[in-house]
Formats: C-alpha cells, sequence, structure tokens
C-alpha cells in the first residue's frame, strides 16, 4: 500500500547556514497516529513546515496522498490540514466566520452543516458569534484545530497542540483524536509531552538535531528500550549486599529496607525468579515487592541525551 | 484554479474595510474636502482658470488620484503585512492556491477599496463645485487601471516592510511629494521649463494629466503616453510580484 505521507531525503539549510534537517527519510500509513519527539530546535517544526508549504525543502522529496508537494501542490495541500504551534488568530474576526474563512481558502465550496459540526466537536458552538480576541488561549487553540477540519483534511498536522494547555482540554483533545483516526483521518503530532505520545501514538519519531535517530512502534520501542525495576521491601534492614548476589544488577537503598533490581524488559526475565528463589535459600524475607516499567519520557531523555 | 480560495481572502479582506468603515472611508472624504474648501472655494475663488477649467474644477482629477494613490498603496500594503506580523500568514502559505490567487484575493479588495473611495470623492466635490466628465468610459478605466497598479506597489511594500515605519514611509515619503509635485494644483506649463522637464521624471504626472483628460479633454501630455506609463509600472509590478513569490522573498524561508 502507498503511504499517506512519504518524505524521502528531506534536508533544509537555512540562509544563515543553519542546518535544521539532514536527509529525513519517513513514510507514514493511511490512519496512523504517529508523535514526533525531540527537544527543541530538533526540526520538528522545520519538517512539519516544509510538508505545508511554509518553507522551502533544500533537497527531498514529499509526496502527500500520493501528491508532489510542490509539482502538484494543490492536490497535496488540499488533503493536509495543520494547526501550528504558535497562537496565530485573526482577533477581530467572529469564530464562525473565520473557521468558515479557512474552507473557503483551501478551495471547498461553503457547507455550514460541517462547520457546525466542527465546532459542536470541539465546544466551540456557543461561542461561534463572538469574537476570536475575547476568548480564551485554550479556546483560541480550539479555534484553530477547527480551521485545520474545516476543510476535512486527510491528513492533519499538530505541531505541539497541547501546549499551555489546561488537562481537561488535553482530554478532551485526545478524544477527538482518537474519533479522527476512526474516520480515517492520519495525525502527525509533535509533542514535548511524553504523556501524550504515549497515550495517543501508533508510532514514534525522534529528532535529534535535524537527524531523525530512530523510528518505532510505540510498544516496540517501550519494550526494547524500557528498564524495568523490582523493588523488594525487606522485613529487617539488611546490613551489606550478601556476596551471593554481588555479580547482579542490585542495589540496597542507603536505609538498607529496599533492594533494587533493574533489568531490560525483554531479557532477563528469567533472573528475577532466580533471584527470590536466592533471597529464599539465604533467608532474606521481605514484606512487599513492586516493579514498574520506565516511562517513554525516560527513554527519550535516554535517547536525546545519548551521544 | 482555486477560486473559492481567491474569494474567501478577497471578501475577508473587503470584511475588514466594513469593520474600520470610519477610517478607511471617513478619513480620506474629510481630509479631501478640506482640500476643495481650502483651495478650491477660498483660494480658487480668486485664482483664474486654467485652459478654460475653473481652479476648483481642475483640481479635482489631482485630488482623487492623490487619494487613490495613497489608499491604494496603504490597503493593499496594509492588507498583506497584517498576516505576516500576526503571523496568521501560515493559513495562506499552506493553502492550495498560488500566487495569482493570493494577488487576486488581496490586490483585487484593495483596488476595488480604493475605487469606492476615489467615487465617493467625485460624489462629494460635487457639493463644492461644478464640473463634467467628458470621457466617462476612460475616466473608470484610468480609475481601476490606477487603482490596481499601485495597490499591487502597496502589496510588494507589504512584504517588503519589517516594521510598521517602514508601511508608512513610502507613502509618506514619496508618494505625498510626488503627488503634489504631480499638477494635481497646476499645469505643468506654469512650472519654469528646467522644471518641466524634471516633472516628466515623475510618474505621477502621467496619472494626473490622463485622468484630467478623461474629465475635461485636456491634458499636459498625450494620454496615450499616460496610459502606456501606467501599464508599464503594472508590468513592473506584476513582475516584482511574480518573483518575489517565485523566491519566497520575505515569506518563506
Amino acid at each position: 500500500m502507498q503511504p499517506e505521507l512519504s518524505v524521502q531525503n528531506l534536508s533544509k539549510t537555512y540562509d544563515d547556514g543553519f542546518q535544521a534537517l539532514k536527509n529525513v527519510s519517513l513514510d507514514i500509513d493511511k490512519g496512523e497516529i504517529f508523535a514526533l519527539l525531540g527537544p527543541n530546535g530538533a526540526g520538528k517544526t522545520t519538517l512539519i513546515s516544509i510538508i505545508c508549504g511554509l518553507v522551502n525543502p533544500s533537497s527531498g522529496r514529499v509526496t502527500a496522498a500520493g501528491h508532489d508537494i510542490q509539482r502538484d501542490f494543490r492536490a497535496a495541500r488540499e488533503a493536509i490540514g495543520l494547526v501550528p504551534q504558535e497562537l496565530s488568530t485573526d482577533s477581530f474576526e467572529k469564530v464562525w466566520k473565520t473557521v468558515s474563512f479557512s474552507r473557503g481558502l483551501f478551495g471547498k465550496p461553503p457547507n455550514p452543516a460541517h462547520i457546525e459540526k466542527v465546532l459542536r466537536d470541539l465546544s466551540l458552538w456557543d461561542k461561534r458569534n463572538n469574537r476570536v480576541m475575547s476568548l480564551s488561549g485554550g479556546m483560541k487553540r480550539r479555534v484553530m484545530i477547527a480551521k485545520a477540519l474545516s476543510h476535512e483534511p486527510d491528513i492533519l498536522f499538530l505541531d505541539e497542540p497541547t501546549a499551555g494547555v489546561d488537562v481537561e482540554l488535553r482530554r478532551d483533545m485526545w478524544e477527538m483524536v482518537r474519533k479522527l483516526r476512526e474516520s480515517g483521518v492520519t495525525i502527525i503530532l509533535t509533542t514535548h509531552y511524553i504523556e501524550e505520545a504515549e497515550e495517543m501514538a501508533d508510532r514514534i519519531g525522534v529528532i535529534r538535531n535535524g537527524e531523525l535517530i530512530l523510528v518505532e512502534d510505540k510498544s516496540t520501542l517501550m519494550s526494547k528500550l524500557g528498564r524495568k525495576e523490582l523493588r523488594l521491601h525487606l522485613h529487617t534492614p539488611m546490613e551489606k549486599m550478601p556476596p551471593e548476589l554481588a555479580d547482579q544488577p542490585i542495589e540496597l537503598s542507603d536505609d538498607g529496607y529496599e533492594l533494587i533490581y533493574t533489568f531490560n524488559s525483554q531479557q532477563e526475565q528469567a533472573n528475577v525468579a532466580l533471584l527470590l528463589r536466592t533471597l529464599g535459600e539465604l533467608g532474606v524475607e521481605y514484606r512487599d515487592l513492586q516493579t514498574r516499567e520506565s516511562s517513554l519520557e525516560e527513554i527519550f531523555v535516554g535517547l536525546v541525551h545519548h551521544d | 484554479m482555486n477560486l473559492y480560495g481567491a474569494l474567501a481572502i478577497y471578501k475577508f479582506e473587503m470584511s475588514r474595510m466594513w469593520r474600520t468603515l470610519m477610517q478607511s472611508v471617513a478619513s480620506p472624504v474629510i481630509s479631501t474636502s478640506l482640500y476643495f474648501v481650502v483651495f478650491g472655494s477660498a483660494i480658487g475663488s480668486r485664482m483664474g482658470d486654467i485652459d478654460g477649467i475653473s481652479y476648483g474644477a481642475y483640481i479635482i482629477p489631482g485630488l482623487i488620484m492623490l487619494t487613490l494613490l495613497m489608499q491604494s498603496i496603504s490597503n493593499a500594503s496594509f492588507g498583506i503585512y497584517m498576516p505576516r506580523f500576526s503571523g496568521t500568514i501560515y493559513e495562506v502559505l499552506s493553502a492550495p492556491v498560488s500566487y495569482v490567487e493570493v494577488v487576486i484575493g488581496y490586490v483585487g479588495a484593495a483596488a476595488t477599496k480604493s475605487v469606492i473611495l476615489g467615487l465617493i470623492i467625485l460624489a462629494t466635490a460635487r457639493l463644492f463645485v461644478d464640473y463634467s466628465v467628458l470621457h466617462p468610459f476612460w475616466m473608470l478605466s484610468f480609475l481601476v487601471l490606477t487603482a490596481v497598479t499601485f495597490s499591487l506597489f502597496g502589496f510588494i511594500i507589504g512584504i517588503w516592510a519589517d516594521g510598521f515605519e517602514k508601511l508608512q514611509i513610502v507613502p509618506l515619503m514619496i508618494v505625498t511629494p510626488l503627488v503634489f509635485l504631480g499638477g494635481t494644483f497646476y499645469s505643468i506649463d506654469m512650472l519654469p521649463e528646467i522644471w518641466q522637464t524634471i516633472t516628466l521624471f515623475n510618474p505621477v504626472v502621467y496619472l494626473i494629466s490622463g485622468f484630467r483628460w478623461a474629465f475635461y479633454g485636456v491634458s499636459d501630455i498625450h494620454v496615450g503616453i499616460s496610459v502606456g506609463m501606467i501599464v508599464l509600472f503594472l508590468t513592473l509590478c506584476m513582475v516584482l510580484v511574480s518573483w518575489i513569490f517565485r523566491t519566497g522573498y520575505r515569506l518563506k524561508p
């Protein structure tokens, strides 16, 4: 199957010589939710901006919904909706008008029923006759999403959609993204909130210094790179580590009440049983045990800071 | 052709005019009325006729041109500068509209506003002086052609400007002097010979002269040359705009 979005060997060097993207290639399938992670200045926004026509690429090729973004820019752009990171709205316009304007701009005939649906889905219906300037920051963000959805795009870009947005709106937005995906829309989002990627994405790409250093299924990434931790809360404090355990990746907490065993979630599963047996043989008693998996955030920090 | 897209921009820009009706319409009408009162009625009553036309009537074409040029430039430059300034330009750049459609939207709306204003001022002039329009078709053609040309020029300024000062500097520092020295208030025959020659390098002379011919059938310069000069300037602006969009100058990094 042809990918919905295909980026091939894309590079961008700005006039000041800064190389924002280095030979990035990426395919995204229809109906996928793809999260692009990376620190500030890594190239996430440049990548999105090139695909959406805001920045000229230095080299490489991009197709959206099968159309080349430069040669066949009309068809490609008709398929794309963009919610940029910055809150840029026409302050003096009314909500209904500004959203209808976007639909027209993208070459679609007026369709009040669709605009109404979009506004209702985003809880903007009551505000339709308000001027954009009178809305709160979170509401303005919704207006920008409504504008991007006004022309029924097949591919939706959300550049930091929940930056500076309260918890309730963030949950609403996740819900909306899921509904969109169910209707067949492909979604590419960039985020700083790892929680967001973990919650929603099917696949994750990590970008660092303009290079796409990793693209992986979320679950594969978690299991491949995730660390697990087993904590044993001891009945009586242990003064020092028994020599039988010295060759294992085990730490003793300062107060001597906890044994912490770290292992890779894929391998070394068997070692847990062995460890517990050894402890039994040594007569070490424990009150409680906990395991925890490292979050995507920890994986991400590990990746980005690893040189 | 994305007609809906061009129309969306056009309607958006026109609604900006209705929203700011006072600034858009009232202020140029008031300032032009003042010119009519001072130069047309007060000073004009002491002036002799020029080319057989009363002084009050003689200055009408020049005063309309003054407003037309200033308004075309300021409307169009503001129209494209504001979205650049506020960041909302992202939507136009990411939309399936070609640069021709973008120009039709922004420049078309700015030119429409200027033509409407020109006609309002023409009607206002009726309150102060008596005049006739000998070639109404040509009068309208000059009005539209000049409005389009200078809106295009304003559009270029709006893209070039990287601050509000630059947005105002061209109309204020260049266009106003050119209009005042372009024969709005006098016939260039009234100037010493050396100044007559220098004046011929002022493009506004051709606009006012042609426009005045459409009113009264008299002109300093042959009307064909006037039309030629406007078309030349229009072509220059179009070449510049197409270069801007081809290179993404100040629009796309």
